[in-house]
């Protein structure tokens, strides 16, 4: 079949069966959580940055929720150490989309991009930029 | 059990008018609890709202009997129809209900219309709740009188389209029968039931297979129903994931989502097939 199941291709399910990075960190620089409503994705990122306070050193997530939404923060979990956090900033929908290297269906979009959200509004309310305080993919 | 459409709607309500809504339970199978009914509806209650039939758990509520313990306490009784309406006989005298509202777009017809069933003398007693033409009888710079039912309810420039392809719909269900469609559907709907729930990792949620609206919610063990619903998708099989618009049945069911097969008039237990056939290609998917 042709397919969207393009979607779940083996990096997909490999991810979201064993992620990198779950879990928390000992001593998070911040840590932010988000929602995807139309799913019910919940995710949360603990991020620890190097003593320059603005490349990423280590970050570890944990979550609930849809393949797309849990793979693409395993992922995102293994481009972020290094990065600073102006590099993240950014990102947007199509970085999100090229690294998880498959067609996304526009009813999951959101599901895909939760991740690169919630690590950007936590380092946002970091810097002292915004205050929200919960990350949803309807704002 | 209520759909946002009403549950909101009865918040907004209770906010403007300083009414407290209270929710009728439901059994674990998926019924109102009607004990808990008679219990929460008193001669303090105004108006009782319930479902006809579950958009998310295919219950078939007992409208009529609900519409006699409203009417014992003088409250009225609305009956949100929209699944009902379209897919079984209904009888609004029988039920006496007080109002009764379906929509168009769940009954072949077009978005953008629907009807509201209500008591004559109730409607007549009620103010319009928008002004403009064709609602009016006589309007002088000093004061205005209302047109007769159903007029005074329908201000300004009606959907016309809607309403002409409406009244097709209703007539090409009424030809097909609607107790031929019950029949149909109530078919369709307790073979996919048993179909679905012979398999120990799907939960179906709601009454059993013969007892249900053409409405199957379920879970499979260890996909998330929006995959479900995508991969389903590739082999040609259209369902709805989510939360179907009822999110706090869904916390009481204790998921975030569900995923929902619908049957219709023209579907087939051929389709029944090929959605167990892709659920069960959806399991594989994700256990290998």
């Amino acid at each position: 079949m042709s397919m969207g199941s393009d979607m779940y291709r083996q990096q997909i399910l490999d991810h979201y069966r064993n992620p990198r990075n779950q879990g928390e960190l000992p001593e998070p620089t911040f840590s932010h959580e988000g929602y995807n409503p139309s799913c019910g994705d919940e995710l949360e990122f603990d991020v620890e940055l190097r003593d320059d306070e603005e490349t990423i050193e280590r970050v570890a997530f944990r979550g609930e929720g849809c393949a797309i939404s849990q793979a693409s923060a395993s992922m995102l979990s293994q481009e972020l150490p290094g990065m600073t956090l102006d590099e993240v900033a950014e990102l947007d929908r199509d970085d999100v989309l090229d690294m998880l290297g498959v067609e996304v269906t526009p009813m999951r979009i959101k599901c895909a991009v939760l991740a690169e959200k919630v690590v950007q509004d936590g380092a946002e309310i970091y810097e002292g930029e915004t205050d929200v305080d919960q990350t949803t993919t309807e704002d | 059990m209520e759909h946002h459409a009403s549950l909101v709607t009865w918040q907004q309500v209770a906010k403007k008018t300083g009414a407290e809504v209270k929710y009728i339970p439901i059994t674990d199978e998926g019924y109102l609890d009607m004990d808990a009914a008679a219990e929460l509806i008193t001669d303090d209650t105004q108006l009782v709202n319930a479902v006809h039939v579950s958009n998310t758990l295919g219950t078939v509520n007992p409208v009529g009997d609900l519409a006699d313990i409203a009417h014992d306490h003088d409250a009225f009784i609305f009956v949100d129809g929209a699944q009902a309406a379209p897919t079984r006989p209904v009888d609004v005298q029988e039920i006496d209900a007080d109002f009764y509202a379906f929509s168009g777009h769940k009954m072949l017809g077009p978005t953008g219309i629907g009807c509201l069933y209500g008591k004559r003398h109730l409607l007549d007693a009620m103010e319009p709740y928008l002004y403009g033409g064709m609602m009016i009888k006589k309007v002088t710079y000093e004061e205005s009188t209302w047109n007769d039912l159903p007029w005074k309810f329908e201000a300004g420039t009606p959907v016309i389209e809607q309403g002409i392809a409406l009244a097709e719909a209703v007539d090409y269900l009424e030809d097909v029968g609607m107790e031929n469609i019950q029949a149909h559907e109530e078919a369709l709907t307790e073979y996919a039931y048993d179909e679905l729930t012979a398999h120990d990792d799907v939960d179906v949620y709601g009454p059993p297979g013969d007892d249900r609206g053409a409405v199957v919610s379920f879970n499979v063990d260890g996909v998330h129903a929006h995959d479900l619903s995508s991969i389903l998708n590739d082999y040609g099989v259209a369902i709805r994931a989510g939360d179907h618009c009822t999110q706090p049945l869904h916390d009481t069911l204790g998921v975030p989502a569900s995923a929902r097969a619908s049957f219709y008039l023209y579907n087939t237990r051929e389709e029944v097939d090929a959605l167990v056939d892709a659920v069960d290609e959806a399991r594989q998917l994700f256990s290998t």
